[in-house]
């Protein structure tokens, strides 16, 4: 099973978990699961044209999904993903 | 705090009150501090200013502390200096440098982090910490230490020697990451959201980001209390370019000078430049750059988080956002150097250059009132002109031998004539 790390502005939303363990597949299937159990997650880390936000990172062994093909980036069974909110740095 | 009103997120609206957060819990959003402007102009004037320390903290009434934790540091109020050589050389009248490096920690970043350690201070953090691209690093170690906080300092393995010792010297925990400034900043974003830490640029880059105001305020001041007409600035994050943007704003808001539009423009480097290929392509959001390729390290931001509020900023201001490469760029430091005697880093060796870009091409008036923002010191980045400058002639330690030199180098210098 693959881990996500919840950023500590979602975790309200996933009762307080700081991580998750999920079946994997893609990050688009990744957000489904975790959106079915914890309504809203989507809603938080994806835009209005369901892309993945400008203000949060969503990586997959510490690569930007957006070098991965986006919301189809693979996460294998083992991975670790983080959701990281973007404004931050310089 | 009267001046501050709180918290507020940039895409939302939303009010937070002035804690060590830095995203809004609604729409992720970044958080920036909101002034009571309508109190800072009942209690602001030039008088008060000109009258006040001779560093940053003469704008404290613009700023989101009470007065800094320890104001007899000297950071700020760098020397604007006139640049007749350098305006020749490229073709402008009216042309200044602001020569921020020769800030305590030589770079501007000493402005943000002297907010931010009294910031962190105010709020009772007792770690001081930061992702850097190299100076950071170094202007965190110093304020950290001597701030008496236990201090963490993360920069890219692979930056200059000079940042590195630089940064070391304080005796602060200096972490290199084996990776692009980028997988650092995601890195210590996770960390700063597990520890209690002040990550200057992560939890309290609301408050650290305003520092870089102060840069816009000393230009006023220092012509005169008169806003310029055109500036040059370095873009890595885009924190800088958007506070100096907002610092000219400010100026007005508040009463000290007249309505008047400055035209920002922005410089990076073509190896790492996503925010001017947004700006050459006309977009409202830039792609992020994976793997940055530049000699100028410091700029080496692949993923800004201003990024797209930076294009904003140049459309709303009629700015201009270009990138140079790194030839341009050793060039723009040596120009810099045998015009005005300043020795520049790399970043400012990018700022020169796309100066010197935008004013051949005309992006610059040749009247305009230009200030060209140098943000490091050249002494930390050696590596950039390795190969590009060297002694003239070394010598035994007698006469016959310095005639000898000097009689070779003349006739070296005809026989080139000659060709
Ligand atoms: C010397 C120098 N100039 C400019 C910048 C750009 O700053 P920002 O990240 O705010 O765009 C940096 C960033 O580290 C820097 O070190
Ligand atoms: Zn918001």
């Amino acid at each position: 099973m693959a881990t996500v790390r919840i950023p500590s502005q979602l975790r309200n939303l996933v009762d307080g978990e700081r991580k998750l363990r999920v079946t994997g597949g893609t990050i688009r299937a990744i957000l489904d699961e975790i959106d079915a159990k914890h309504p809203g997650i989507k809603n938080r880390v994806l835009d209005e044209k369901g892309e993945p936000s400008a203000f949060v990172g969503v990586y997959v062994g510490g690569e930007d999904i957006r070098f991965l093909g986006g919301l189809d980036a693979e996460v294998p069974a083992d991975a670790e993903v983080s959701i990281v909110p973007a404004a931050a740095g310089g | 705090m009267s001046k501050v009103l709180g918290l507020k997120c940039k895409e939302c609206g939303e009010v937070y009150a002035t804690n060590g957060i830095h995203v809004c819990e609604l729409c992720f959003g970044p958080l920036e501090v909101a002034l009571d402007y309508d109190h800072i102009r009942s209690v602001i004037s030039r008088e008060k200013i000109e009258n006040g320390p001779i560093s940053l903290w003469r704008y404290v009434d613009l700023l989101p502390v009470e007065s800094g934790w320890d104001s007899d540091v000297r950071v700020g109020f760098t020397p604007l200096q006139y640049a007749p050589r350098l305006g020749a050389a490229i073709g402008l009248k009216n042309l200044y440098v602001k020569n921020d490096s020769v800030n305590p920690t030589y770079s501007f970043k000493d402005r943000p982090v002297a907010i931010a350690v009294t910031k962190a201070r105010e709020l009772g953090y007792t770690v001081f910490a930061c992702a850097s691209t190299g100076n950071l690093a170094s202007a965190v170690a110093a304020a950290g230490v001597k701030a008496e906080m236990e201090t963490y300092v993360f920069l890219p393995s692979d930056v200059e020697a000079g940042k590195i010792t630089n940064a070391a010297v304080y005796g602060a925990n200096l972490i290199a990451v084996n990776g692009t400034y980028d997988q650092l900043n995601r890195l210590c974003s996770e960390i700063a959201d597990e520890e209690e830490w002040a990550f200057c640029n992560i939890n309290v880059r609301p408050y650290y980001a305003e520092g870089s105001k102060t840069l816009a305020f000393e230009t006023v001041e220092q012509l005169g209390w008169r806003a310029p007409d055109h500036v040059v600035v370095p873009i890595a994050s885009g924190a800088l370019y958007t506070k100096i943007a907002q610092g000219f704003e400010e100026m007005v808001t508040v009463g000290l000078i007249d309505g008047q539009s400055v035209r920002v423009s922005g410089a990076q480097a073509a190896g790492c430049g996503p925010v001017a290929a947004a700006f050459a392509a006309g977009e409202d959001a830039f792609e992020p750059v994976r793997q940055p390729e530049t000699v100028a390290k410091s700029l080496a931001i692949g993923n800004p988080a201003d990024g797209n509020y930076s294009l904003e900023v140049a459309r709303r201001t009629g700015g201009v956002i270009e990138s140079v490469t790194d030839a341009e760029t050793v060039e723009g430091i040596k120009l810099l150097a045998a015009t005005e005697g300043i020795f520049t880093e790399a970043a400012g060796g990018v700022t020169i250059a796309t100066l010197r870009k935008l004013a051949a091409n005309g992006a610059i008036g040749e009247d305009e009132v230009t200030v060209a923002y140098v943000t490091g010191n050249g002494l930390k980045t050696q590596e950039a002109v390795d190969g590009h400058v060297s002694v003239t002639m070394t010598i035994q330690p007698t006469i016959g031998s310095f005639e000898d030199a000097l009689e070779d180098k003349q006739e070296a210098v005809l026989a080139q004539a000659a060709r």
